[in-house]
């Protein structure tokens, strides 16, 4: 089963040629023993683009997600990052390439304050990881990057709370910041809004508009009126396979959308 | 960004609480020998050292080996078979002990840490039984009968380390030492990476660190720490013995970290301290030991799952001295 119609091709939003492809799927499948959860994906996130993927539930956008970041095999197919092959590359080196992703469900390093926290991605761009030697005094050359980064997401306040004190909306907003913090060339959110309040969503919408200006993002989001503001292109998926593609006016037209996935979510 | 000033301040006093502490446990330590005993002394010293060596693993890292027997036991032998055999000086036998541990460690570790959780546990404990099976029939290590005899010879040539207090007070400072490059590893940007690694996995790869390499590091210097410990405890007691690499040593040394509080400088050495006292107290008795420790770990797990030091970080006097344990 393939997708079919004008938008099957990737890639195939307006003025592909003003902006470059900075992250490629080919032939994405992955199976788990006999089920496959993802069949025949193919993607191209642009740079200085925000590009949705949505899909019911189940329909495989975090194995997808798993797979681009590699910490899933893919079954087959390739995968691309900045012209570089990292099909059979690890994780954490994809990350040190500039990909990088947050998690669907909260990922902070819950005992360690929010401070903390953002230092530790700013510890190794900073090569202040492996001195095992050295007192942790030396990490406060990156508190001023790090009140920054917590400023521009409202939590300059709560620099000293242990993450796990955090709500978890605000949990969500420090991953967030937590990401930004590694200025990702490209940047994975899963869910990224999921469990905010609604001040939260307008500030976090606002900050991923921001950054987008200068980087690709590729985001799983079930909110609809969030993907209509701030995507450019979307990728519907269903039972891992793609079913449709395009600018929110084409795929929310779109009949097999519709019956997939809006008609049941929509309003 | 006045505020951040402040957190260093805050904690700076209680920087200066802790030192006080520390002050009087080390003044304790100093008069120790002439009160008690100090065999009995510099084994609690040695238990101390080879649980807060395990407490980096476990506590700092979050991996639970159950094989660091090898390393402490591994240890004991080198340095033992280095002294009596060899005739190498006490430090160059310890320094042995520690190359030759790390060397395990090293090894064990690459095995183990692919592995997560239970496995990881299982496979520290397979290795560490392979290696007690090789001590059992090896010739260098004398069998049942173990390296007895060994002499503890002079420090730097001229410290007569037969001399209880000259071996006290070198016990002593081996385990500042080693209990100074603990909390130095803990309280490092390296340590920091550990702790993130121990808090969320799979975040700390997504931003971009090779987690196995941090932990197979942090698996070295624990078990170089061990071996560290598992040598002096050869000089002290001048023998090293089946007993110092069989598994129930990695079940003791567990039961002391977990019982002193793990994730704490000073949890480990409380924690051993403890077992040893009681271990001490009950074989004039008679009284079956296993059985106490059993009960003690089920009490630990049940009713103060922080264990000893744990529990009073957590509590409002340890509050008010600003101890409040951040991790
Ligand atoms: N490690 C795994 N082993 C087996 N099956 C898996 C595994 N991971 C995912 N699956 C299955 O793959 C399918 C897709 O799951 P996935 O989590 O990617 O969906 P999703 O689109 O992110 O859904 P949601 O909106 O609920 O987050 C599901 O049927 C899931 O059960
Ligand atoms: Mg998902």
């Amino acid at each position: 089963m393939t997708a079919t119609g004008v938008n099957e091709k990737p890639g195939n939003h307006q003025n592909p040629a003003a902006s470059r492809v900075v992250l490629t799927a080919r032939d994405l499948r992955r199976d788990f023993g006999g089920f496959t959860a993802v069949n025949n994906v193919n993607l191209d996130v642009y740079h200085a683009k925000v590009h949705a993927l949505i899909g019911p539930n189940g329909a495989g956008k975090t194995t997808v997600f798993n797979l681009l970041t590699k910490f899933l095999q893919p079954t087959s197919g390739k995968i691309t990052l900045l012209d570089h092959d990292i099909t059979n590359m690890a994780p954490a080196r994809v990350a040190r390439m500039g990909l990088v992703r947050s998690f669907q469900i909260s990922a902070v390093f819950p005992h360690l304050t929010v401070l903390e926290n953002i230092r530790i991605a700013l510890q190794r761009p900073g090569n202040l990881a492996v001195q095992f030697w050295l007192p942790l005094g030396r990490l406060d050359v990156l508190n001023d990057r790090a009140m920054e980064l917590l400023t521009s997401v409202g939590l300059e306040n709560e620099y000293d709370s242990q993450a796990a004190d955090l709500s978890y909306g605000r949990k969500r907003v420090l991953e967030i910041a937590t990401t930004l913090a590694l200025d990702p060339k490209v940047l994975l959110l899963d869910e990224p809004m999921a469990g905010m309040g609604g001040e939260d969503v307008g500030m976090v919408a606002e900050l991923i508009r921001e950054v987008a200006k200068t980087r690709a993002v590729l985001m799983v989001e079930h909110n609809l009126k969030v993907v209509a503001d701030l995507c450019d292109h979307i990728t519907v998926l269903q039972r891992g396979e793609i079913l449709a593609e395009g600018d929110y006016a084409t795929v929310s037209n779109d009949e097999r959308v519709k019956v997939a996935y809006m008609g049941t979510d929509h309003d | 960004m006045t505020e951040i000033t402040m957190t260093p301040e805050t904690r700076q006093s209680a920087h200066r609480i802790q030192l006080a502490l520390l002050s009087v446990l080390i003044i304790g330590l100093v008069i120790a020998p002439f009160v008690l005993y100090p065999v009995f002394l510099m084994k609690v010293l040695c238990f101390a050292l080879f649980a807060s060596a395990f407490n980096l693993l476990l506590g700092f890292t979050g991996l639970l080996s159950f094989g660091h027997a090898a390393f402490f036991g591994g240890a004991a032998y080198f340095t033992a078979h280095a002294v009596k055999e060899w005739g190498f000086p006490p430090e160059a036998g310890i320094l042995l002990g520690v190359v030759g541990a790390a060397f395990m460690g090293l090894i064990i570790g690459f095995f183990a840490i692919r592995r997560q959780g239970i496995y990881f546990a299982m496979i520290t404990l397979a290795l560490s039984q392979m290696f007690f099976f090789f001590c059992l029939q090896s010739e260098f290590t004398k069998g049942e009968d173990g390296l007895q005899g060994v002499p503890r010879g002079h420090l730097l040539g001229f410290i007569d380390l037969s001399q209880p207090l000259n071996m006290y007070f070198f016990v002593l400072a081996v385990f500042a030492i080693g209990v100074f490059m603990v909390w130095r590893i803990v309280h490092s940007p390296f340590g920091m990476i550990l702790r993130s690694i121990r808090e969320n996995e799979n975040r700390a790869i997504s931003l971009g660190y090779s987690v196995n390499l941090y932990k197979l590091a942090a698996f070295v210097m624990s078990a170089a720490l061990a071996g560290l410990a598992g040598g002096l405890k050869a000089l002290v007691f001048q023998f090293a013995t089946l007993t110092d690499v069989a598994w129930q040593m990695s079940g003791e040394v567990i039961l002391m970290t977990l019982l002193g509080g793990i994730g704490t400088i000073f949890g480990p050495i409380f924690g051993a301290a403890f077992v040893v006292t009681v271990q001490n107290y009950l074989s004039t008795t008679g009284f079956p030991v296993t059985v106490l420790t059993g009960l003690i770990f089920i009490v630990c797990v049940l009713v103060f799952r922080r264990g000893i030091v744990g529990e009073f970080n957590a509590s409002r006097l340890a509050a008010k001295l600003g101890l409040r344990s951040r991790n």
